[in-house]
């Protein structure tokens, strides 16, 4: 049996049935990433001595008869989450060394369930960038073909459960870093609404934007994962007191009378006709289920690259200003006096696109400048809000491409800033309203994955959830696997 | 162009980054760019709107205000790039 190609629930069937352990199931992970990860990259730590401890560990614990979902399974964690005495890089030169001293929350929670961690996934510097080129050590490549990106920023874990190096994976996602890595490399992934999942021990990038998420094989598990990652932590003052519900209970292959709003706007910049028609195709089928459609405008989400790219990097100016040499990861050799000290480790450490960014920001926010840039952006962060709102008010859903294209190849981008940012023009949306938003494999082009997004209003997963698994349950584009 | 190169260089001390003369070229260029891209937010007229800073309306979180276990010293200073007796180390500030 492909133990490393089942899905989270299949393979907990068989640990529960006791037909498999979880150290044959670690093992069979482990092989696969030996086997095929010098072809993704996908990873920049493979742990496999803790990977085959905590699935012994897993192991006596399914045999006292408590099995939970996630309870022996081999699970990757995107690099710039915090854990305890293993690298966490955020793939950057500056953390190049730095062993976390604690475990982010999810990781905790993860650690609970005795779920196993098979390693820590590449990503762009500091998630920031969509093709996990930025990445400071390698660039990952999408298993569908490997001259093609995997999109980013985490693209290390979408790469990885694409490519079965893992059975499912968590990302963050700032602008679309996690569902759009997910439609290039053909799996599912999930935004959760802004603060349902604590970010303590998440690298922070741009506080009022970033989120924590799985990237799975199927809808299924993206449930599983939420209903333990998701939940109010103390150590996070963001995350909301708001009971967890069970997101399994919404998976019911049922959408008769779901209001699906189709957002035209989000259509006419720069979608291509291949993804469109898959798109409309998914909406037809889901109104072939009984869904009702019609299409809707959101105007301000016109203005959302401008808005998430002066408010994002002027967060990250501010959260990156900590990477100072003086109390972890590089302090450059060159450090005769404090100042050249922080001016030498941040030139030395940090790559081309964070820089680029810090700039920006730092720009946006300098005396002068910061009602024109910042405030103005987050006035018009406000309008898009509202327009999202608005349209809550008559649709259940809003639904649209994931990325604009499918997966463009290494190298292609990183020129030209501009089109590089555009592939995240229709997921920004749902980070700047907060709201929660699922990608779910829709259609091939080119033999490439193409992503159908599917937004739901702020603590809508369920809504979002019921609306993905049946477009899932009555496609099979989420079974198809990548040859590597 | 909105920024000179000078500009940058500015920016660039104000970010504690020391660009080399190279990157300081292609970062004008490309945020000159994006601040091109910008200008489209001045289409909206949003005099009458409020700033939406935060998606969810938190203030002042509070806990009890009671003493909690923290990391151990050893711990605290386990990534420093170097140390001494409990303490970071750096490069002398104050001159003798």
């Amino acid at each position: 049996m492909d133990l490393a190609g089942l899905t989270v629930k299949a393979a907990h069937e068989l640990l529960k049935s006791r037909q498999v352990t979880s150290r044959e199931l670690t093992e069979a992970v482990l092989r696969r990433i030996e086997s095929v990860d010098d072809k993704t990259k996908a990873y920049v730590t493979v742990t496999s001595d803790i990977a085959l401890r905590q699935a012994d560990a897993a192991d006596k614990r399914i045999a006292s008869g408590d099995a939970a979902p996630l309870t022996g399974i081999p699970i990757a964690i995107k690099d710039n989450m915090c854990t305890r005495g293993v690298l966490t890089t955020c793939s950057s030169r500056i953390l190049y060394n730095y062993k976390p001293v604690y475990d982010a929350t999810v990781v905790e929670r993860l650690a609970a369930v005795n779920a196993v961690m098979v390693g820590k996934t590449n990503l762009d510097e500091f998630a920031m960038g969509s093709s996990t080129e930025n990445s400071g050590f390698f660039a990952s490549r999408n298993p569908w073909d490997t001259e093609k990106a995997p999109g980013g920023s985490s693209g290390g874990s979408a790469s990885a459960v694409a490519a079965d190096e893992c059975l499912a994976a968590l990302g963050s996602d700032t602008g679309g870093s996690i569902r759009q890595p997910a439609s290039f490399c053909g799996v599912t992934g999930m935004k959760p609404t802004y603060g349902r999942v604590s970010r303590y021990g998440l690298v922070a990038f741009a506080s009022s934007l970033d989120q924590i998420g799985p990237i799975t094989k199927d809808v299924t598990d993206t449930a599983l994962l939420l209903n333990v990652i998701s939940g109010k932590d103390p150590r996070d003052s963001t995350s909301l007191d708001v009971p967890v519900p069970d997101y399994t209970k919404s998976l019911a292959p049922d959408v008769k009378g779901i209001k699906i709003g189709v957002p035209k706007e989000l259509f006419g910049m720069g979608t291509a006709p291949e993804v469109a028609s898959a798109v409309w195709d998914a909406v037809k089928l889901l109104a072939g289920l009984g869904a009702e459609w019609k299409e809707t405008s959101t105007p301000s989400v016109e203005y959302g690259l401008p808005v998430y790219y002066i408010i994002a990097p002027s967060e990250a100016s501010s959260n990156l200003a900590r990477y100072d040499g003086v109390r972890y990861g590089l302090r450059s050799k060159d450090s005769p006096d404090p100042i050249t000290m922080l001016m030498k480790t941040r030139e030395e450490g940090f790559g081309a696109e964070v820089k680029q960014r810090i700039m920006i920001g730092t720009y946006a926010l300098s005396a002068g400048y910061y009602d024109a840039y910042y405030l103005k952006a987050q006035k018009v962060r406000t309008l898009l809000r509202r327009d999202i709102e608005r349209a809550f008010e008559e649709f259940d859903v809003l639904v649209t491409p994931t990325s604009p294209t499918v997966a463009f190849g290494l190298g292609e981008r990183v020129d030209d800033p501009l089109a590089m940012k555009l592939s995240d023009v229709c997921t920004i949306p749902a980070n700047l309203a907060g709201i929660p938003a699922i990608s779910v494999p829709c259609g091939f082009h080119n033999g490439l994955p193409i992503g159908l997004q599917i937004m739901a209003p702020g603590l809508g997963e369920e809504i979002a959830l019921r609306v993905a698994y049946a477009f899932e349950q009555n496609t099979d584009y989420h079974k198809q696997k990548p040859n590597l | 162009m909105i920024l000179s190169r000078e500009d940058v260089s500015q920016v660039a001390f104000l970010a504690r980054l020391e660009l080399t003369d190279e990157e300081k070229d292609k970062l004008t260029g490309h945020i000159n760019n994006l601040l091109q891209h910008f200008a489209k937010l001045q289409e909206l007229d949003t005099d009458a709107v409020e700033p939406t800073s935060h998606v969810i309306p938190v203030e002042n979180v509070f806990r009890e205000d009671k003493a909690r276990p923290s990391l151990p010293p050893q711990d605290v200073l386990a990534n420093a790039p170097e140390s001494q007796d409990d303490c970071f180390a750096v490069p002398r500030i104050v001159e003798t």
